[in-house]
């Protein structure tokens, strides 16, 4: 068994002279769900595309359950134990929902009937009705629907839930956690901080093609605090020289500072301009991710 | 029997991780006394469908309670509140102090909100000195 569902080293893709994704080392524990962040253009979808053999690295490696993303046959074999939602959840159009479930299902002797009932009527997914007409929501089900069913070890999903309601949000994320606890390795990409927080156990952060973090979520949370400092006079704020701060903002009495762990030593340093008041509180992942996104 | 409803959903925006948010809503119901010794707290996969979590946070937050004393984790067999541990009894015990304490702040004027951030200064305060040690 491998430690790693997805390691990837030194990977880039450059399009002509554009680098969208530079020399990524990504890693994706067995039985993590990883929730993958950054901004529009930032590189998840290519870096999507390149784990599931849809656009071949300009230089780097990877594998994906094993199988070296750069050895075509392999990786086609270890596809066919991931289920995947592409970017533009790109289904075949002509069919329907119907022949599109039976097409898939002869592919897959692990097949899972019963969550197929279950699930087609959870999402009252309109059989007959031609996937090119399904809305954006009915048509991210259908794929996730495919997915699920095919038992796949590996899910790697883009944006699973853009475009869905809160409700079905909620269905799709209640879904990840059963295929989770089923054993699977998730890896998904999301603009919505908050959807990763409450289904992620890993997260990794992407800005400009170049990973800027990947950690246990509860270990981000535990080492990023925000410092407060209150002075009885305008702050006589110089900057800290010391390891771990993040960011640091000064406005007449209040300073703000961020730290990425060193608490002690910075609370120490802080200590040392007395301020009137000092408070330590910890921070969630939204302002974790724009700090990392606004300092690179 | 195991109750889903004990637990309320996470907020997973909060700062503290959601593993720490469960530990607490176990504690709180093992302190005042809801969760009794022997009770099976829900499986670790019911309830992580049911609070839309993930399975490996509801298994972190059952192994440190169980590391804590507070349940027993028995292989195949689920999660059981252990028999009322010295724990709650404690917290139980400390309420009239508390109280004492917070009435008296308050006929110094202060308000619950102020009463409430000298509190929680006061921990942050220990925890660093405790962490600087």
């Amino acid at each position: 068994m491998n430690q790693f569902a997805i390691q990837t080293h030194a990977l880039t893709k450059s399009y002509g002279r554009a680098e969208a994704v530079r020399s990524l080392n990504l890693e994706v524990p067995d039985g993590s769900i990883c929730g993958f962040l950054g901004k529009n253009g930032a590189g998840k979808s290519t870096t999507i595309k390149m784990l599931l053999g849809i656009c071949w690295p300009t230089s780097g490696a990877g594998t994906v359950l094993g199988a070296s993303i750069r050895d075509a046959r392999a990786s086609l074999e270890a596809r066919r134990r991931i289920g995947f939602v592409s970017e533009d959840k790109r289904l075949y159009h002509y069919m329907s929902v119907g022949q599109m479930i039976c097409f898939t299902r002869s592919f897959y002797p692990r097949w899972r009937d019963a969550l197929e009932q279950q699930l087609l009527r959870q999402f009252q997914l309109p059989l007959e009705r031609k996937t090119g007409q399904l809305s954006k929501g009915m048509r991210t089900k259908l794929a996730l629907l495919l997915a699920l069913c095919r038992g796949a070890d590996l899910l790697i999903l883009d944006e699973p839930t853009e475009g869905l309601d809160p409700v079905a949000v909620e269905e799709v994320l209640q879904l990840l956690a059963r295929a989770a606890a089923d054993g699977a390795t998730i890896f998904f990409s999301s603009h919505q901080i908050a959807e990763v927080e409450q289904i992620a156990d890993r997260v990794a952060i992407i800005d400009d093609g170049r990973m800027l973090l990947q950690e246990s979520l509860d270990d981000l949370k535990e080492r990023y605090r925000r410092i407060q400092l209150l002075f009885d006079r305008e702050a006589p704020w110089k900057p800290l020289d010391v390891r771990g701060i993040a960011a640091a903002r000064a406005e007449g009495p209040a300073v703000s500072l961020l730290a990425s762990g060193n608490i002690d030593e910075i609370v120490a340093a802080a200590r040392s301009l007395d301020p009137v008041s000092l408070e330590v509180a910890q921070v969630n992942l939204k302002e974790i991710f724009l700090e990392c996104v606004r300092r690179n | 029997m195991t109750i889903v409803l004990l637990f309320f959903k996470p907020n997973p925006s909060a700062p503290a991780p959601i593993y720490l948010q469960l530990m607490n809503q176990v504690k709180h119901a093992v302190e005042v006394g809801a969760l009794k010794s022997g009770d099976q707290l829900p499986g670790i996969r019911n309830l992580a469908e049911s609070l839309v979590v993930n399975p490996n946070t509801v298994a972190k937050a059952y192994r440190e309670l169980e590391h804590e004393g507070v349940i027993d984790l028995r292989h195949g067999a689920g999660a059981f509140v252990k028999s009322r541990s010295a724990a709650g009894g404690k917290v139980l015990a400390a309420m009239p102090l508390v109280t004492g304490l917070v009435d008296r702040l308050k006929s110094r004027g202060l308000s619950e909100d102020e009463i409430r951030r000298l509190f929680e200064a006061a921990l942050i305060q220990q925890e660093e000195t405790a962490r600087r040690r």
